[in-house]
């Protein structure tokens, strides 16, 4: 097992490393240069912010230097921000972010698990049938859409009640939470329920079960403690990449309901094209990606003790 | 009991036969077997049939009906659905008004005889109302619903302009829907006297002018054709925010989701499969370093890099913007691809129909593609229909954050952007365009699970 979680994180190392370099070509094929300005500016000047940036130094020693600041965990300063440097950027607005997908997440997969469970349950009747036609129409509508909908469904919500039960948009207290992290977690809820479905079916069929039928262990114990249990692991694996759905699914959801979540600094970087924001941005959130996904994997060597992710190596 | 006990006669082979011999059944290759299970599945089928009738309107309706997706309509902008087009010729003359003098008094009364002059219509709303004793100056506002009090007036129009003037005109982008046009008195003091208010109904009218240049009328009729009626171009899923008619948008902009949405993935499966094949194919330490690449590239974070790449390649003045979204598709998506061909080429390689052919002296190329290719078709063809529908989202989502195509190029994710600024108020300018990309990526997922389950020849009931 140490080795096994030895490997892996070296392997994320090297991951985070590439994903360091690409977002560092990419946006040095970005045409056009950040220092221009509208109004010309003497080329003294021009020298003097290339020689501040470092962009009068060949492109390795760029490469050098901007490794060694991601090291040390310097992201730079903001292009279009007074005064704001990205690292401050990101501490301030991914907790409001991280805070959301948490909640989205946490229903994404309380959701995933109980509605798969009673599709499975109720297989090829009618609670099954409604809730499979729910989850296709969930991943075949885009998120924007729901978040409309969500916004919209508020607004008519504090219409008919006469009073405001929810805020449509903004942020601070729980009650701005609810529907947007709902909107975030659909699409992962309906993949997660379509997985659960197929994994508790799977089991329903296994030699335990009919071995604990035919002991005359009572049904509800049955499924609980042998049936759930043993279908939820599937839904472990998944969730690294769930967390990287909800995470960049945010910048939609964000948009949406004017959340100051680091999703909506990303695309209103993006748009403005500031560098540096971009870059740490990238970097931060693919590191994240990278080392969420590795805990998890982690976390299953210890949930299911029939791998032996130690001997199997990475 | 009546037990069957079989005498020595009964165990005796029976004599051979010619019609024993004879198949039946006509015998089925692979994918005729597997196209006969996707034809008994109904949701399939219905999907299937959905996805060409959507190429058809993307593709074919164009050769067949004259659709302009970009030019706007100044008079009709965000027109709801409807088939009504016909439109009053009205000329839009400057408006006198009317005065009225006025004599002093203490207390401003409520504003009497609010009415509307002539036929309210889109081009103006003209309203003319009984002088208030002491007033010296009017406000009109305009509000689409019912005013529920002094504070919930809607929109302020505007003040009258001098102390006897009783009249407002209102030329502030109507539309053909319901207002309610109040008015209230001021004082000299600012003290304002109860409103009253009048309810319109505006139809659809053009100026004279704007008429004559589309060539509704002729110019020496113009006198003539004032207060006639004329028919306007049709739109019948109505207009976007600048006037441009939405069901040519729908089918320009279906060219451009598609279009990213289908060839995007072929372009990445293509790809992909020629890199997991050959990685597969040539095994050892080979294989080793292009699947670790293939998994650094899985690694990284996708939407943020769509973006990334989007950005890197940029798009020139006049361009659509298609080609650098297909690009940077391309770049992110092949290795999926790659793990699936090459997993399924380094268990056929172990099989024996392969080292059959091998021990009887067939080539690489021979192998590869009467074995390997046909073989792993099957999962390719698959999870092409799958990288379809979230190629479409991609697609949608870039476009919604404003990282898409370039306007005026319409794609269906491009015109959820523009519909969404308008929801509240005009919402088909949001609806259709996300029912396209939802009715699209539905047929693509179901039919992706119906070909799944009929290329699978193991749950063959």
């Amino acid at each position: 097992m140490k080795t096994y979680i030895l490997k892996r994180l070296l392997s994320g190392l090297i991951t985070i490393w590439f994903i360091a370099t690409a977002t560092f070509v990419g946006m040095h094929m970005v045409p056009g240069d950040p220092l221009a300005n509208p109004k010309a500016t003497s080329p003294e000047i021009q020298k003097n912010l290339e020689a501040r940036y470092g962009l009068d130094k060949p492109l390795v020693t760029q490469y050098v230097i901007y490794l060694g600041n991601m090291l040390r965990g310097d992201f730079g300063i903001s292009f279009t921000q007074k005064n704001r440097r990205v690292n401050d950027i990101i501490r301030e607005h991914f907790p409001v972010s991280a805070t959301l997908g948490v909640l989205a997440l946490l229903i994404a997969a309380g959701g995933g698990v109980i509605w798969g469970a009673v599709t499975a349950v109720y297989r090829d009747r009618w609670p099954d049938a409604v809730i499979m036609l729910l989850v296709v129409v969930a991943v075949s509508v885009p998120s924007f859409v729901f978040a409309m909908l969500g916004q919209l469904a508020i607004l008519k919500l504090n219409e008919l009640m006469g009073f405001s039960l929810l805020p449509v948009a903004g942020w601070g207290s729980l009650s701005h939470m609810w529907v947007p992290a709902l909107v975030l977690g659909l699409g992962t809820m309906a993949y997660l329920t379509r997985l659960m479905r197929s994994s508790m079916l799977e089991v329903t069929n296994a030699d335990y079960i009919r071995t604990a039928r035919a002991k005359g262990l009572p049904g509800l114990r049955i499924f609980f403690k042998h049936q759930l249990r043993n279908a939820i692991l599937p839904v472990v694996t998944v969730l690294g990449p769930a967390i990287a759905a909800i995470t960049t699914g945010g910048f939609v959801v964000e948009l949406v309901f004017a959340i100051p979540g680091l999703g909506r600094y990303f695309v209103q970087a993006v748009q403005q094209l500031d560098y540096t924001v971009i870059m740490g941005t990238t970097v931060f959130y693919g590191a994240f990606l990278v080392l969420m996904v590795l805990a998890v994997d982690i976390l299953y060597g210890f949930v299911d003790p029939r791998i032996r992710v130690g001997k199997r190596g990475g | 009991m009546n037990l069957f006990r079989p005498t020595p006669e009964d165990l005796l082979p029976l004599a051979k036969t010619a019609a024993a011999e004879v198949v039946v059944r006509p015998s089925l290759s692979y994918w005729q077997n597997a196209w006969r299970r996707l034809k008994r599945n109904r949701r399939a089928v219905v999907s299937l049939y959905t996805v060409l009738l959507l190429l058809l309107f993307s593709y074919a309706a164009p050769l067949l009906f004259a659709l302009d997706s970009s030019s706007q309509d100044l008079t009709q902008l965000s027109q709801a659905p409807s088939l009504e087009r016909r439109s009053r010729v009205v000329d839009p003359m400057p408006w006198v008004g009317r005065f009225a003098a006025h004599s002093p008094a203490e207390r401003l009364a409520v504003v009497e005889n609010l009415q509307v002059v002539g036929e309210p219509h889109t081009e103006f709303v003209r309203l003319i109302w009984s002088p208030v004793a002491g007033a010296s100056y009017y406000r009109v506002w305009r509000h689409i619903l019912q005013p529920s009090g002094a504070t919930d007036l809607g929109l302020p129009l505007g003040d009258t302009e001098s102390v006897d003037q009783v009249s407002f005109e209102d030329l502030l982008k109507l539309e053909t829907v319901t207002y309610y046009y109040s008015v209230e008195a001021v004082g000299p003091d600012g003290q304002v006297s109860p409103y009253s208010t009048v309810k319109v109904h505006p139809r659809h009218g053009i100026s004279v002018e704007d008429a004559i240049s589309r060539g509704l009328i002729k110019a020496e009729q113009r006198e003539r054709a004032i207060g006639t009626e004329v028919t306007l171009k049709p739109h019948l899923l109505g207009t976007d925010y600048l006037g441009r008619d939405m069901l040519a948008r729908l089918v320009r902009g279906g060219q451009t989701s598609l279009f990213i949405g289908v060839v995007a993935p072929l372009l990445f499966v293509s790809l992909g499969v020629v890199y997991g094949g050959l990685a597969g194919y040539l095994g050892g330490r080979i294989d080793e370093v292009m699947m670790r690449f293939a998994d650094f590239v899985i690694a990284l974070p996708f939407l943020l890099f769509m973006i990334l790449f989007r950005v890197a390649m940029g798009i020139g003045p006049g361009e659509s913007g298609i080609v650098p979204m297909l690009l940077a598709l391309v770049l992110l998506g092949w290795p999926s691809a790659a793990r699936l061909v090459r997993g399924q080429v380094l268990q056929l390689r172990e099989q024996p129909f392969v080292e059959a052919a091998r021990l009887m002296g067939a080539g690489s190329t021979y192998l590869i593609f009467r074995h390997m290719l046909p073989n792993v078709m099957g999962v390719v063809l698959v999870s092409l229909t799958f990288a379809i529908p979230s190629a479409i989202f991609t697609e949608a989502f870039l476009s919604f954050i404003g990282m898409g195509v370039a306007p005026p190029t319409p794609s269906w994710g491009s015109m959820c952007n523009d519909g969404v600024k308008s929801f509240m108020s005009h919402p088909h300018e949001l609806l259709f365009p996300a029912l396209m990309i939802s009715i699209t990526v539905l047929a693509f997922n179901l039919l992706g699970d119906g070909l799944r389950d009929a290329l699978d020849a193991k749950i063959d009931k």
